[in-house]
């Protein structure tokens, strides 16, 4: 019989379809995993409601765990603070770098103006925002002043 | 909440991720092209969520997305606008953003925990097409063509909220509420005739593959 330790396993093994570097587990989307009398019950997280990804994940889990019933949960207990330091790490090795931690209140545009946000590629903070909006509804894109790369920066919410 | 105000803010974001996707390929800016479609696809991902609650575990929010009739929706007439001209585009943003803020806002406090819930994981994403709007109209609030296009659709962004709301979106946008005679025809209830060619198209794929479209 399946246990609970098992189901967080393959869960694991399951990547993000849009940023496969890391799995759902790391991105933190999984809340939680029930396993009684061999019934499964996954209760998952959507990121951004619009994100095309989220029905790929879902299927995704239930061809991975067959017969798992899987919970879609639409409030606002996902964060980008949820994503696991190790998926962090992950992300920024990609080119693509972490968000910032979520604040009290919703961030402001001169936040995202500001010179805080680290270039995963060379470290610098010598960073501008370029758009808000980028390539999915994760992400923003910024330019490295230091080492003249563009990059993606996730979006905090 | 009424279930037909959830419906109206749900209709809202679908209508207006609609026309926002209209910009898609075409909009003045490349930067503005990406900014559009991901405000559009946002939109239309809390149109979806807002459907799916409204449906429940075993309803169907296609159903209620795509199988009404025109007149049967419940968006304001400000988002049926086709508008394809920078200014009035930038002008609905942001007002629709201000007032959606408020709605938003009210929405958190709902009495029903499902409502607050995702009122509150919409809002941490408004967030970022409040920040697009706000910076366009710091750009342009100064320019004619610009308060033109805002004028002209002041009432309309009136007609958007409930009459409760209004008064707390004068403050906000600094204008004055229209007279009920201004607001006829431009408030939720009404629909501008700019409706049914976009529903024509919206629910086409729906329309013609009843059994669902397999691609």
């Amino acid at each position: 019989m399946v246990g609970e330790a098992e189901v967080w396993e393959a869960l694991e093994e399951i990547p993000d379809p849009e940023i496969p570097v890391v799995s759902l587990v790391d991105l933190g989307v999984i809340r939680s995993v029930d396993v009684s009398n061999g019934h499964v019950r996954i209760e998952f997280t959507p990121t951004f409601l619009g994100c095309p990804a989220l029905e790929v994940m879902k299927r995704a889990m239930e061809e991975k765990i067959p017969g798992a019933e899987v919970r879609v949960i639409q409030d606002d207990s996902w964060s980008t603070d949820r994503i696991t330091p190790a998926g962090r790490e992950k992300l920024r090795a990609a080119g693509l770098a972490p968000p910032a931690p979520r604040e009290a209140s919703a961030p402001k545009l001169v936040q995202l103006q500001a010179n805080v946000f680290r270039c995963p590629y060379c470290g610098s903070t010598k960073t501008r925002l370029e758009n808000i909006f980028g390539p999915t509804p994760c992400r923003s894109l910024r330019y490295c002043e230091s080492c003249h790369q563009p990059f993606e920066q996730f979006k905090t919410i | 909440m009424s279930e037909q105000a959830l419906l109206g803010l749900a209709d809202d974001e679908l209508v207006l991720g609609w026309r926002d996707s209209e910009w898609t390929g075409i909009a003045p800016l490349l930067e503005e092209d990406v900014a559009f479609s991901s405000i559009a696809q946002n939109e239309i991902g809390h149109a979806r969520a807002v459907y799916e609650l409204l449906a429940g575990a075993d309803g169907d929010a296609d159903a209620l997305a795509f199988d009404r009739k025109p007149e049967e929706y419940r968006c304001a007439p400000l988002v049926e606008l086709h508008l394809l001209e920078w200014a009035h585009t930038i002008a609905r943003r942001w007002l629709y953003e201000v007032a959606d803020e408020i709605r938003i806002t009210a929405l958190k406090d709902d009495s029903d925990s499902a409502v607050a819930g995702l009122a509150a994981k919409i809002d941490r994403e408004e967030a970022y097409h409040r920040m697009h709007a706000e910076m366009w109209h710091d750009r342009l609030r100064d320019e004619p063509r610009f308060r033109k296009a805002v004028e002209e659709l002041w009432p309309y962004a009136v007609g958007m909220l409930p009459e409760e709301l209004r008064p707390e979106l004068a403050v906000r946008t600094g204008l004055d509420l229209p007279s009920n005679t201004v607001l006829q025809g431009r408030q939720r209830g009404s629909h501008t005739e700019e409706l049914a060619p976009l529903w024509e198209e919206m629910t086409m794929v729906r329309r013609s593959a009843p059994a669902g479209a397999q691609w």
